[in-house]
Order: C-alpha cells, then sequence, then structure tokens
C-alpha cells in the first residue's frame, strides 16, 4: 500500500464520516428519496465545469448549492412536499448533464474514479469534512427537536428554517465532495443508506448517530478496496457495501 | 398595555388559503391567571395558540409582557416508534442537568422507574407518559406561562392526579400563568378563573360562572347543550 492509496483511503474515510453524520439527519427528516437523488443535480454542472476548464468539484458545488436552495424554499414555502416535482427535477438534471458531458469524462462523472482524485482536491475534502462536522454538531440540537417537532422548536425561537437550510447547504457540500469518488449517481446513496441501517439497530439518537458514521466509513473504506482489487469503479463498490451492512441490519432489526 | 397584562391578543385574524379560521378576536391575559379556550373541533383552538405562538401568519396584534418565557406543550407529537430519540435526549435538547431534569420528572409524577423512563424511546411512550414528558420539558425551560394543548382522546394519568390537578399544582408551586385549551366544561370550572369560549369568533370570554351561560354554549356547541349540564356543579 503506497502512501498516495493510504491518503485518498482517509480522505474517503472522513467524506463517509461526514455523510453518514449528516444522513441521520435526513433519514429522519425522511427526505431519503430527496438525499439519494440530489447528487443527480451535480451532473450539469460538473460537464459545464468540464467544457469551461474548471475542476469539476466547483461546478458540482454550485449546482448542488442551487438545487438546495431550491428544495428549502419548496419545503419551506409548501405544505406538501412536491414529492414528483423533485424528482422530474432531478431526473431532468442528469438527463441534461449525460448529454452536454464531455464522452470521455462520463464514465468517470458518473461513477466516480478515486485514482484521478488530486492531493488539492484531497484536502478540501478534509477542510469540509472538518467544517460539516463542527457546524453540524453545533446546531444537532436544534434540527433534531425542529425534526421531532417544528412547533416546539419555533415555540422556543429556535429559527428552523435557517437551521434547515444550513443542514441542507452541508448535504449540499458533501454531496459534492463525494462525487470524485462515488460519481454523481451513486454519491447521494452514501448519505441516506448507512443511516437507514443504522436506525435499524439504534435505540438512541447518539448510538444512531456513531452507528450511522461509522457505517459510512466501514463502507467507503471496504468499497475503496474491493474497487481497487477487482479493477471496478469505486461509486458502485461502495453503494454495494453500504448496502451490505443495510441488509446485515435489516435482518437484526429491533421490534 | 397595563402592568399586570401579560398577553393582549387585538382583532385577530387567521386565514387558511382564503378560509377564515380565527375572525376578530380580542382577549387578554392576565398575570398567575388560568384561562381556558373551550369550543367544539374545528373551532379554531390550536390555530389560535400557533397564531399567539407566532407559528403561522395572522392578522391583527399579539402583544406578550416584555421578557416573558412560554412553556408550550403540544396536543401530540408525530415520532414514529422507531425514532431513535430516548426521553433523555429529548429532555436534553432543553437542558444539560440532569438533576434538572430528575427533578421536572417528579415533578410531573415520575416518582418511581426514572432510568427506564429516560431510556424509553419517545415514540413508544403511552399518551399519558407522553404528555407528561411534554410538560416536563416545558417546564425546563423555566418559563412563566404554560399553554398547553389538550389531547383530543382521553388521557391516562395515575389514579391519584388528572393532568388538570398537576398543571394546577404546577402553577402553584413554580409561579405560573396558564392557558390551557380543553373539551371538558366540568374542568374549567374546576381549574380556570377565566374562559374563551371560541368558535371561529369570540363567543364568551370572561369568569366561567358568569358567562358561560344556555345562550353561550347553544351558541357554541348548537342547541343541544343537555350533554354538557351535568357537568356544572
Amino acid at each position: 500500500m503506497n502512501t498516495n492509496f493510504a491518503f485518498l483511503l482517509f480522505v474517503g474515510a472522513l467524506a463517509g464520516a461526514a455523510s453518514g453524520y449528516l444522513g441521520s439527519f435526513m433519514v429522519l427528516k425522511r427526505m431519503s428519496l430527496v438525499g439519494d437523488a440530489l447528487s443527480h443535480v451535480a451532473l450539469p454542472g460538473m460537464a459545464i465545469a468540464l467544457m469551461l476548464s474548471v475542476n469539476p468539484i466547483l461546478g458540482a458545488l454550485l449546482a448542488l448549492g442551487l438545487a438546495v436552495i431550491g428544495i428549502w424554499y419548496i419545503g419551506e414555502k409548501s405544505e406538501i412536499y412536491p414529492e414528483a416535482l423533485v424528482g422530474i427535477f432531478f431526473t431532468a438534471s442528469l438527463a441534461i448533464g449525460i448529454l452536454i458531458t464531455p464522452e470521455p469524462e462520463l464514465l468517470e462523472v458518473l461513477f466516480g474514479n478515486i485514482e484521478k482524485v488530486t492531493g488539492l482536491e484531497g484536502i478540501l475534502v478534509i477542510a469540509a469534512s472538518l467544517l460539516i462536522f463542527v457546524v453540524t454538531k453545533l446546531i444537532s440540537n436544534k434540527l433534531a427537536l425542529g425534526i421531532v417537532s417544528e412547533d416546539l422548536a419555533k415555540s422556543e425561537g429556535i429559527k428552523v428554517s435557517r437551521i434547515n437550510l444550513i443542514y441542507l447547504l452541508l448535504v449540499g457540500l458533501v454531496i459534492a465532495l463525494g462525487v470524485k469518488f462515488l460519481g454523481t449517481l451513486l454519491t447521494g446513496a452514501l448519505v441516506i443508506v448507512p443511516a437507514a441501517a443504522a436506525k435499524n439497530l439504534a435505540r438512541a439518537i447518539a448510538g444512531y448517530q456513531m452507528l450511522s458514521i461509522v457505517f459510512g466509513i466501514l463502507s467507503v473504506v471496504i468499497g475503496i478496496f474491493i474497487a481497487t482489487l477487482a479493477g471496478i469503479s469505486s461509486g458502485p463498490a461502495v453503494v454495494l457495501v453500504a448496502i451490505g451492512f443495510f441488509v446485515v441490519s435489516y435482518i437484526f432489526k429491533r421490534n | 398595555m397595563e402592568e399586570k397584562t401579560l398577553l393582549s391578543v387585538k382583532g385577530l385574524k387567521v386565514k387558511f388559503n382564503s378560509h377564515l379560521i380565527i375572525d376578530d378576536v380580542s382577549f387578554d391575559v392576565e398575570r398567575d391567571s388560568t384561562l381556558a379556550i373551550i369550543g367544539p373541533n374545528g373551532a379554531g383552538k390550536s390555530v389560535l395558540f400557533r397564531a399567539i405562538l407566532g407559528l403561522i401568519p395572522y392578522e391583527g396584534t399579539v402583544t406578550w409582557a416584555p421578557k416573558v418565557k412560554i412553556g408550550y406543550v403540544p396536543q401530540k407529537l408525530f415520532v414514529a416508534k422507531d425514532f431513535p430519540l430516548t426521553v433523555a435526549e429529548f429532555l436534553r435538547f432543553k437542558e444539560g442537568d440532569n438533576q434538572k431534569i430528575d427533578e421536572a420528572l417528579v415533578s410531573v409524577g415520575f416518582k418511581e422507574n426514572k432510568t427506564k423512563l429516560l431510556k424509553t424511546r419517545l415514540g413508544t411512550l403511552s399518551g399519558g407518559e407522553l404528555q407528561r414528558v411534554l410538560i416536563a420539558s416545558a417546564v425546563l425551560g423555566s418559563p412563566n406561562v404554560l399553554l398547553f394543548d389538550e389531547p383530543t382522546s382521553g388521557v391516562d394519568i395515575s389514579a391519584e392526579e388528572t393532568i388538570y390537578s398537576l398543571i394546577d399544582r404546577l402553577k402553584k408551586e413554580k409561579d405560573l400563568t396558564i392557558i390551557f385549551i380543553s373539551h371538558e366544561l366540568q374542568v374549567v370550572y374546576k381549574y380556570a378563573d377565566g374562559v374563551l369560549c371560541l368558535n371561529k369568533e369570540k363567543i364568551c370570554f370572561g369568569p366561567p360562572r358568569e358567562v358561560v351561560d344556555k345562550e353561550s354554549l347553544a351558541k357554541l356547541y348548537g342547541e343541544d347543550v343537555s350533554v354538557y349540564k351535568h357537568h356544572e356543579h
């Protein structure tokens, strides 16, 4: 194992941990499908960045940022979540993205390629993951109370709407970070699947978040090992490992 | 607003889409009083609460006394059985000090088996347990006014204490002003010094024995009020 591979593994594990932590709230908020499909939105952003010869992560960040603000706005303004609308928007992004992404990069952008992660991008992931952990920890009580009861949270003076926006922006950030590793089709799964697995096993929120983080880390690390050994794309490998955790957790689900 | 007034509501109107739910309701609440809000289902009682808490948009004015601290006990929580959150974690959203959490639980009648309760998931509590945990959570914020929305279904507390005698005791112990929504007239006579009858608009307001009469009840619940009569003492 060379230093470069160890560094990538470390960076990937951090991204997995941050995804698992943020995902734990996403699953409780019943926004799993949104979280899962949100990564599709990154594709047109990356395509445009590639065409302009800018780092695709920047394009992904921008596209996800806009999508997240859109989702937040819809969530604030409507009583019933317009699922179909969000689904159609995500699929449209994917379709447009596939059309405009330059052919040679398409496979990599869709499914991720860990070997293409640069040192600078690695450092970006480390810095962003730390930011995600600190900010999420700071807002976690308010966020959780807002999920339990928005009325109760608001009656205590918590700015639920602002907290939700901060949270969703962090989700956009973590998905942008994962795009290089897992590709735009599957990064969202790393936010949702470890958390869904953790929910099957946990009784308390502390244990739930811890398990979700652990599943996130293990999915990335084991998945990258398998991908490297088998010479396959890292995205599907990581997501399938995460789904493996989910299946096992489902079998042992508490009643 | 006068010194002894805790809350002043003037010309309150709430609309959902273009549907008028609350129409031109005005009332004042004095410090250290207990106000009951009564009315039939769909009369807008919970909506009134949500408006004076500032949770929904409204027309008119809602003025709270300066530095008032509100404790809100919602009618229910929509927490699934498998939602991974224990009673202890829920209460810690409000207060980090375990000693204070313990005291709050004792004050709402959990004297024994607190360790087991604290580890229980919020979503698996019975209706009565959840009500008391919600009251404990409200009390933890050291409020000076408690807004209590009664659950529609009857709630079992212990044999000795109903949720109302509990609230009445808390009022005395903690020097609270209480505003509660109720469906039971007998409770209003027993515990409230003021009553607001609501059915989209204000039907009556004042001391229960003075303002709740056959006429206002007929306006409130329809003509057949005989079912409510036996509650009068």
